[in-house]
């Protein structure tokens, strides 16, 4: 059977200092792990590994920690599993627009190298600490993806380590390559299921030369619908769509950017747009600044509930019309916000008991799933969750998602159980 | 052992007669695709017109053991719709019709038959259009582009099939359907759409393609530039990238491909060019205006010779006519030619080429190049002549070292034309054994059974060792020899 492992196995790998004992703060949705490690090389993410699944150890991959809170309550945890120490850029190659980074590498301090040579790397989540690689399992993205995609589009090689030991390698560091599976968008959205990301390979882009926000005042969902559907049917090439709304009325704002002749008259273009759905006008400079910090965070406080909807674009008066509707009905007066564009619209809930939580949640969801979207509850106490499936429904390809976890991880070591379907 | 008349009557059972072919004369026509230097007849030929008949053909090849592969047009260019001998291929070419146009929502839903182009043509009138545009895109399919994750001249700015391709209906290897993304974005789970494009038929047969298309920029420009040599022409791409620009396409053809071109569609090309770029740039007009002046003078500080500017739509076609026609018209300068997929970062241009040329040298044999300079993706040509004892062979290897060399800088050795056939034999070159075990485990959670496009890809296949389900005999692979359990 099983051996049993003491923290001293792990501090043979990883050096002493670099394992800790877990405290309350490490709990993932109350769940607390025993120890913390820390490699610091590809390597040593393997050992670890090697020891942990052949202990029959439960293992969380972590990064900087931002994402925790997302996916159903663990069904076992006993080693986190930290990337904080693969922190290096291992290499950026400005003139073929390429970075090599390890997945402990924080977004922001890779931007911060990046533009240096003017480059950057075209993902903005609103958690700019998060690591490269968690945002990879997370599939975090930002306001900037309808132009530039989502970390799917942008990651060209992933190195990984399953469960058991193996390192693997897929991709590479040319942006056009078909040699081989492409693991990286598999192991995008993951959620550490299938292994640990170690080591990853981006392509990146310029930094726009100037940039410009277009805001528009709206006042009911059918004016929203009209005026993003507007901008997108244009010949614009908008950087991001978003909408903060409450209350039945709310703001557009569009970011143009390019070059500074492109961007003022694309800018003066999309006022003219806008103006037919609501009061719109071209920004300066500071209160491009407010605005963008308004509309930014999730509209929801921590330790509230938030909720992903991703549908489609012209379903968004819909969407709006519902989430206010029957949220409404049972007391809530919800915070929405929402890459526009894209068809991802974030609900922000707070107040209420959990029954009326549960009941709210559930049946907007269903309204989503029967248009062929999705529900996810991003955020929420893990009673809830516990109440509430994470993830919503995966329709008939659970079965094949189940049998990939399994040739990846067959004993269920990392992230069990919170993933989709328990996975 | 097929009892392969049992299976005929199975099929037609299912397609009718006119869905079956199964005379040896009909099914040489099936013999190869794109790449004819691999030729295998297959057992039968099937022609399904619904989903449905997929999946009631795919459960017929489970129940019998049958191997089978999938075939769109045919246009492929690593043999991976290459047919296994004892096994069936199913031709997805009925199976063509536009399901949905969906253009608030920007997207589009096939099934695998449509024809690339037809996309476009669908969705012009509302001003938008799909952008991966392989050069095959009069007669290539939509599923064939999913399985191959076909690129084009556009997508440096574009993306890949990969990235224009939200949702899929796929019959897995044992006849179950599964529906995977959509078109809506974000899917939860694993991203098994983004698994399935480019897995080079192994992984099921799509049946509903999910399409996101593009809006028509406002405007595009396009124009020509002569060098006296390809590290002129290459110091200007590197130019226009160091200037924060992302072109729509950078195409360069160097000398003999010029010539090969001239002598075929004659796009009267500039005289005396060492090598032509192409750079075409589409977005909002004021941004394409401004751009397009510093590409011009970007294209003049690195001494080009001759910069033509299309001024209408024609001159633009006749540019591109002649990248276009590069391929074909190397039956001008030689009888036989074998292409090369690779790519390498774009700042390593010079230094291969100038290998290449020794290279090139050393064999005795003339190299064509014709590529996609912006994203790196390399077209040698070498030429030869079958007829010349040895040559052929000769070819081969020299292609095979160029994929060393464009390996050797990090590059890969297929960008668009997919692996299949041709070079699995190459596959060890790039990646560990470690690598190609874990891709196969993919593989193993679709088709373990390893029936679906088997012997394609990967140059050792594995089979996927205990799976759930009724014990079957010894797999037809295993007994030859060809694979050991995983």
């Amino acid at each position: 059977m099983q051996r049993t492992l003491s923290p001293e196995d792990f501090r043979q790998v990883v050096g002493g200092e670099h394992v800790r004992e877990a405290v309350p703060d490490d709990a993932v949705d109350g769940v607390v792990p025993s120890i913390v490690v820390e490699p610091g090389s590809v390597e040593e993410v393997s050992e670890v590994l090697k020891l942990a699944s052949g202990a029959g150890l439960k293992v969380a991959p972590r990064g900087s920690g931002t994402k925790m809170e997302l996916g159903n309550p663990p069904a076992g945890l006993d080693v986190i599993l930290s990337t904080r120490r693969l922190n290096r850029i291992i290499e950026h190659a400005a003139g073929d627009l390429v970075a090599g980074v390890q997945a402990g590498v924080r977004l922001e301090d890779l931007q911060e190298e990046l533009s240096g040579a003017n480059q950057m790397l075209a993902l903005d989540p609103p958690e700019a600490e998060g690591t490269v690689g968690g945002i990879v399992a997370a599939d975090a993205s930002g306001p900037r993806r309808l132009r530039y995609g989502t970390a799917r589009d942008l990651l060209i090689g992933i190195t990984v380590v399953l469960a058991d030991g193996t390192v693997a390698r897929a991709g590479g560091k040319v942006v056009k390559n078909v040699a081989g599976y492409d693991l990286s968008k598999l192991f995008t959205r993951s959620l550490g299921t299938l292994g640990v990301i170690v080591e990853t390979i981006w392509r990146l882009h310029p930094v726009p030369f100037a940039s410009g926000t277009v805001a528009a005042e709206l006042e009911d969902a059918a004016s929203a619908g009209a005026a993003v559907q507007s901008i997108l049917h244009s010949s614009l090439v908008p950087g991001a769509l978003e909408l903060r709304w409450r209350g039945g009325r709310g703001r557009l704002a569009v970011l143009i950017e390019g070059v500074k002749p492109g961007v003022e008259a694309q800018s003066r273009a999309a006022r003219e747009l806008l103006g037919e759905h609501g009061e719109a006008r071209i920004l300066d400079e500071s209160e491009e600044d407010e605005l963008w910090s308004e509309l930014l965070p999730m509209p929801w406080e921590s330790g509230g509930i938030g909720l992903k909807i991703a549908g489609v674009p012209a379903g968004l008066p819909d969407v709006l019309e519902s989430v206010e509707r029957i949220t409404g009905r049972y007391g809530f007066e919800p915070e929405i916000s929402g890459h526009a564009g894209t068809g991802v619209t974030f609900v922000g809930l707070s107040g209420g008991d959990e029954d009326s939580r549960a009941a709210a949640i559930g049946e907007l969801r269903r309204g989503v799933e029967e248009r062929g979207g999705s529900l996810v509850l991003v955020q929420a106490p893990a009673e809830l969750k516990r109440r509430v499936e994470v993830w919503g429904s995966t329709g008939d390809a659970l079965q094949l998602m189940r049998r990939v976890k399994e040739r990846f991880d067959p004993g269920y070591i990392l992230n069990p159980g919170r993933f989709v379907g328990g996975i | 052992m097929l009892d392969r008349e049992r299976v005929i009557r199975r099929m037609e059972a299912v397609l009718g007669p006119e869905g079956v072919i199964s005379e040896r004369e009909k099914l040489r026509t099936y013999e190869c695709d794109g790449l004819a230097s691999y030729r295998v007849i297959p057992s039968l030929v099937v022609l399904p017109e619904t989903a449905e008949q997929v999946q009631r053909v795919v459960r017929i090849c489970n129940e019998e053991g049958v191997p089978f592969v999938a075939r769109g047009s045919g246009t492929g260019l690593s043999g991976g719709a290459l047919p296994v001998e004892e096994g069936v291929l199913i031709v997805m070419s009925r199976m063509r019709r536009i399901l949905e146009v969906d253009i608030p929502n920007q997207r589009v839903v096939v099934e695998p038959g449509v024809i690339n182009l037809w996309v476009t043509e669908e969705v012009a009138d509302a001003g938008y259009y799909y952008a991966p545009d392989p050069s095959s895109q009069l007669v290539c399919s939509i599923g064939g582009n999913v399985a191959e994750n076909s690129g084009g001249a556009h997508c440096l700015k574009y993306g890949f099939t990969t990235n224009h391709v939200t949702g899929l209906e796929v019959v897995l290897p044992d006849g179950q359907m599964v529906h995977l993304g959509g078109k809506a974005p974000d899917t939860p789970g694993y991203d098994l759409v983004g698994a399935f494009v480019g897995s080079e038929g192994t992984l099921g047969i799509a049946t509903k393609i999910t399409l996101r298309i593009v809006r028509k920029p406002e405007a595009v420009r396009t124009l020509l530039a002569a060098f006296n040599s390809p590290d002129e022409a290459g110091g200007a791409v590197s130019g226009i990238i160091a200037a924060g620009i992302v072109p729509a396409a950078v195409e360069m053809m160097d000398s003999l491909s010029i010539e090969a071109v001239e002598r075929g569609v004659r796009p009267g090309y500039p005289k005396g060019a060492g090598a032509i770029l192409i750079v075409e740039l589409d977005g909002p007009e004021a941004e394409v205006e401004h751009q397009f002046e510093q590409v011009e003078r970007i294209c003049r500080e690195n001494d080009s010779f001759e910069i033509r500017i299309a001024q209408n739509d024609e001159e633009r076609a006749l540019m591109w006519k002649g990248r276009k026609a590069a391929f074909a018209a190397m039956g001008h300068m030689s009888p036989d030619y074998y292409v090369q997929d690779s790519v390498i970062p774009r700042t390593a241009l010079p230094e291969v080429l100038r290998r290449m040329a020794e290279l090139s040298a050393e064999y005795g044999l003339r190299v064509a190049n014709v590529f996609h300079a912006g994203d790196g993706n390399l077209h040698p040509l070498v030429l030869y002549d079958e007829e010349k004892e040895g040559e052929a062979e000769r070819a081969e290897e020299l292609a095979g070292e160029i994929l060393t060399l464009c390996l050797e800088h990090g590059g890969s050795i297929t960008g668009e034309h997919g692996v299949g056939e041709d070079k699995k034999k190459h596959m060890p070159k790039m990646f560990t054994e470690d690598d190609l075990n874990v891709m196969q485990l993919l593989r193993c959670a679709f088709d373990p059974h390893y029936l679906c496009n088997p012997g394609k890809v990967f140059p050792t296949p594995r089979l996927c060792g205990e799976v759930p389900g009724p014990r079957r005999e010894l797999h037809p692979v295993q007994k030859a020899g060809l694979a050991e359990i995983f």
